[in-house]
């Protein structure tokens, strides 16, 4: 049993039925062929980090399979070269570690901690240093724990 | 005699030390590198989007191979540009 991803950018420009019958082809595609589709994570319409086809969005999907005998990819990656609706893809096979990293996102164990935590410390960080002032003697102690904090991680 | 508290320095003696590098996947046990997560890969790369050595980010072979292998996806698929400017 083998686990393989394929993501795909999809035209924006699509309205949003078209959009859903487009995964849904590479849907029925994938278990037409013998494939047992695992997760289809849609990460929705994204910016482009460049520009592809004069488009700047894109609407990102992410399907993961697994299958006994994978042979039909070079069938499936021609069908998507081949759609004028697709305008990126990548398949990518997945090792036990990317099967669990996947399954921990899909479950929320991943990504979530770590933003809260950089969104926790950003603020902090982001605060100015208030500058001891003879006058402002109490304001001096209370901004220096927060700038030691950092320096802990 | 000044005890260890009392003696103050005039200039920092921390400057000059070496700081020791390690690579974060071994220490935290990282196993994945996800190409879709460009926050993280954020940081394997400089403001014009090209991969930092080794040298800088401290990461075993294996795993610069693998953060290498992930930016090089993601540019693939528009998540970190090939080139730019100001990307931090």
């Amino acid at each position: 049993m083998r686990h393989l991803e394929v993501s795909f950018i999809v035209d924006p420009v699509l309205s949003g039925d078209e959009v859903k019958s487009t995964v849904q082809t590479y849907k029925d595609m994938l278990t037409n062929e013998g494939a047992s589709i695992v997760h289809i994570a849609e990460m929705g319409l994204r910016q482009l980090a460049y520009p592809i086809n004069n488009r700047s969005t894109g609407v990102y999907f992410c399907i993961e399979f697994s299958s006994p005998n994978p042979t039909f990819i070079p069938k499936l990656e021609l069908a998507l070269k081949r759609d004028e609706r697709i305008m990126r893809f990548l398949t990518v096979s997945l090792d036990k570690y990317g099967v669990k990293y996947n399954e921990d996102k899909r479950n929320g164990k991943i990504g979530k901690r770590q933003r809260k935590e950089k969104q926790v410390e950003s603020p902090v960080v982001s605060e100015p240093y208030v500058r001891p002032v003879q006058h402002a003697a109490p304001a001096a102690p209370a901004a220096a724990p927060e700038i030691v904090i950092p320096e802990e991680e | 005699m000044a005890t260890q508290d009392e003696i103050k320095f005039l200039s920092n003696p921390n400057i000059g030390q070496k700081k020791t590098k390690y690579c974060r996947f071994k220490r935290f046990g990282l196993k994945y590198i996800d190409y879709k997560d460009d926050a993280f890969l954020i940081q394997f790369v400089n403001d014009q989007g090209k991969l930092l050595p080794r040298r800088l980010t401290g990461n075993s072979l294996k795993y610069q191979r693998r953060v290498a292998t992930a930016v090089k996806r993601a540019r693939h698929l528009a998540i970190l540009p090939y080139v730019t400017d100001l990307l931090k």
